[in-house]
């Protein structure tokens, strides 16, 4: 656990952080998400002591931060930043080997320990002898991520780690990292803007706003149907309402329509006859859908080149965004819903599909009042 | 070209080439060895830094031959003694590479500093294991510069006695004769050139992570 009890920076007599108090939770991912300046890094910073708070204490494990030696503290607590920070003259096994070195294992331990991380990160062995700039961003990210794992400390800190990419790798290196905190169980504070990944993210957000001052702190569900106020509900988002669909999974005993399919190579004719509402859903041989075709536009057998690939997928193990999802962007207005290996098991209409949210917008309005 | 005298005074020239390497090189040895420490207080003077730069770099303003004149009276050295030059060397060098080792150390990415920071790095391990290896680079250009320059200005020692490839060029101007200074330039620039390619390739050796052509 981590604890912040009336923590306050001042810069030049202006607060950076005003009177934190937050509690991050043994074992859970915490999530610090703001705007730009109002405090996150600085936060993060006084918890390893890179920056030392104005007043207020800071505990691990209830033990006040400031009595320790800062060495050991700070070799206590895993850091990941925005760039990774690598050291360039050092390889990438050896970058991940120092926090283990630092901690007084042996060298060869801390090897076999960082080609192990190497691994457990998504990185091929063949990078570890590389230097840094020799890997691209996303995989500096990721030996980042695995250095500070190798001490096999209780405590992360990260500051905006996923930034500095592109948005399908930061997609990627969010999911492996959920992944991977699901098995280790660290007790982490990470710091981003991005409002989409502290939900995604965090077991608990805290909202801070300008100032230094927290705005509100609760699981990404209750920040979105609940937001504490106006400044929280902004920064939440417009579409709040739709995203916190993305909390709701899909019903198991969802009532979808079943879907004549074709595969590729089926005639003008026989695609005619399974066509509903002038469009049909094209499926490989293993039963996976493939894409939406439209009969009026067929000139021939049906070829991968009629197919329609607009239309996104919703798996039964997914969440109600996903199906909501599935039948806006679907061109015959009906949403595709696979089982969890992928091959089709029915639609549904995107007209019947507010009855079943409608029992979900009550909730969040309960809960509201 | 007289070979013949090249050929007869062969033993001579090669003992002027020893000591030439040895009144240059030494000199760079010891004043790294001063340099790293200096330009590491420089480096963290903050404010201070600047002005320290200026104040170092004025030393090398001082013309050589008042140097080796000067010494034996401050240092109470016989006027002939070695020592001198490899004093006045030394200082020369230092001129340069106190600026060298400051800027080099302070050429180490901030981040990284930060990362060593934050992973528990005390700051001696942090100055030796980090800070110095990143510095490399910086710090072996200014030792090639200061060598080379080293290699250079010793031939000056010559005019107070101190014998080394300098005084071929002494000894050709008193006997008319071309082929000693002919062969002291040749030998001057060839140490000059074989000095500085291995600094290079040390460097090189030391920093395999540094990114170069292929
Ligand atoms: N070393 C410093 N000296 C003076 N002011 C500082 C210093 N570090 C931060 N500040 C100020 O403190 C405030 C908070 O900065 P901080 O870096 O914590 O913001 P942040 O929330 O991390 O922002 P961002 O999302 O842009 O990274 C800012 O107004 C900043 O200008
Ligand atoms: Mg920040």
């Amino acid at each position: 656990m981590i604890e912040f009890q009336g923590v306050t920076k001042l810069y030049d007599g202006a607060p950076a952080v005003r009177n934190l108090d937050l509690v991050a939770p043994t074992g859970k991912l915490t999530v610090l998400v703001g705007p730009s300046g109002c405090g996150k890094t600085t936060s993060l910073r006084m918890v390893n002591r890179l920056v030392t708070p104005s007043s207020g204490t800071i505990t691990l494990d209830g033990e006040p931060t400031d009595r320790m030696n800062v060495a050991q503290l700070r070799r206590r607590i895993g850091y990941v930043i925005q760039h990774a920070g690598l050291f360039p003259h050092r390889t990438v096994a050896q970058n991940v080997a120092t926090t283990a070195r630092l901690a007084g294992i042996d060298r060869k331990t801390a090897r076999r320990k960082s080609l192990d991380l190497l691994e457990q990160v998504g990185l091929s062995a063949s990078l570890a002898e590389r230097y840094p700039w020799q890997l691209s961003g996303g995989q500096q990210q990721r030996v980042g991520v695995a250095r500070a794992l190798a001490s096999d400390p209780k405590f992360m800190l990260m500051d905006e780690p996923f930034s500095a990419v592109d948005p399908i790798v930061r997609g990627q290196l969010q999911d492996e990292f959920l992944r991977l905190q699901r098995e280790i169980g660290k007790t982490i504070i990470m710091v981003t803007h991005d409002i989409d990944e502290a939900l995604k993210l965090g077991d608990q957000v805290a909202v801070m706003r300008e100032g230094g001052e927290l705005a509100q702190v609760a699981t990404p569900r209750e920040l979105l149907v609940r937001p504490a106020d106006g400044f929280v509900a902004d920064f939440v988002g417009r579409d709040r309402g739709y995203r916190h669909l993305g909390f709701a999974p899909i019903d198991n005993g969802l009532k979808l329509a079943s879907e004549p399919v074709v595969q590729l190579g089926a005639s003008p004719a026989e695609a005619a006859e399974a066509a509903i509402d002038g469009w049909v859903l094209v499926c490989d041989a293993a039963h996976r859908p493939l894409g939406w075709t439209d009969i009026a536009r067929l000139r021939g057998p049906v070829r991968e080149d009629d197919l329609n690939l607009s239309s996104t997928l919703a798996p039964m193990d997914g969440s109600m965004r996903e199906l909501l999802d599935a039948a806006l962007s679907s061109p015959s207005g009906r949403g595709v819903v696979t089982n969890t290996d992928g091959t089709l098991r029915g639609t549904i209409a995107l007209g019947d599909l507010g009855g079943i949210l409608a029992p979900l917008h009550r909730t969040g309005a309960e809960r509201h009042s | 070209m007289n070979f013949d005298w090249l050929w007869r005074e062969s033993d001579m020239i090669f003992d002027l080439f020893v000591r030439h390497l040895w009144l240059s090189a030494v000199p760079v040895a010891i004043g790294l060895a001063l340099a790293l420490p200096l330009g590491w207080l420089v480096h963290r003077s903050g404010v201070w830094r600047g002005p320290l730069l200026n104040l170092v770099g004025l030393l090398f303003t001082i013309p050589s031959l008042a140097l080796f004149v000067l010494l034996p009276w401050f240092l109470g050295t016989q006027i002939l003694d070695p020592i001198n030059v490899v004093v006045a060397l030394t200082i020369y060098v230092l001129a340069l590479l106190v600026r060298t080792v400051s800027d080099g150390l302070g050429s180490v990415p901030r981040e990284t500093l930060q990362a060593a920071n934050a992973m528990g790095y005390r700051p001696l391990s942090r100055l030796l294991t980090v800070e110095l290896p990143l510095a490399i680079p910086v710090i072996a250009g200014g030792l090639r510069v200061a060598l080379v320059s080293n290699i250079s200005i010793v031939s000056v020692a010559a005019l107070v006695g101190t014998r080394q490839l300098g005084s071929l060029f002494t000894q050709g101007l008193q006997l008319q004769f071309l082929t000693p200074i002919i062969a002291g330039i040749v030998l001057s620039v060839a140490l000059a050139a074989a000095l500085d390619a291995l600094v290079l390739f040390l460097s090189r050796k030391l920093t395999p992570w540094e990114r170069r052509p292929a």
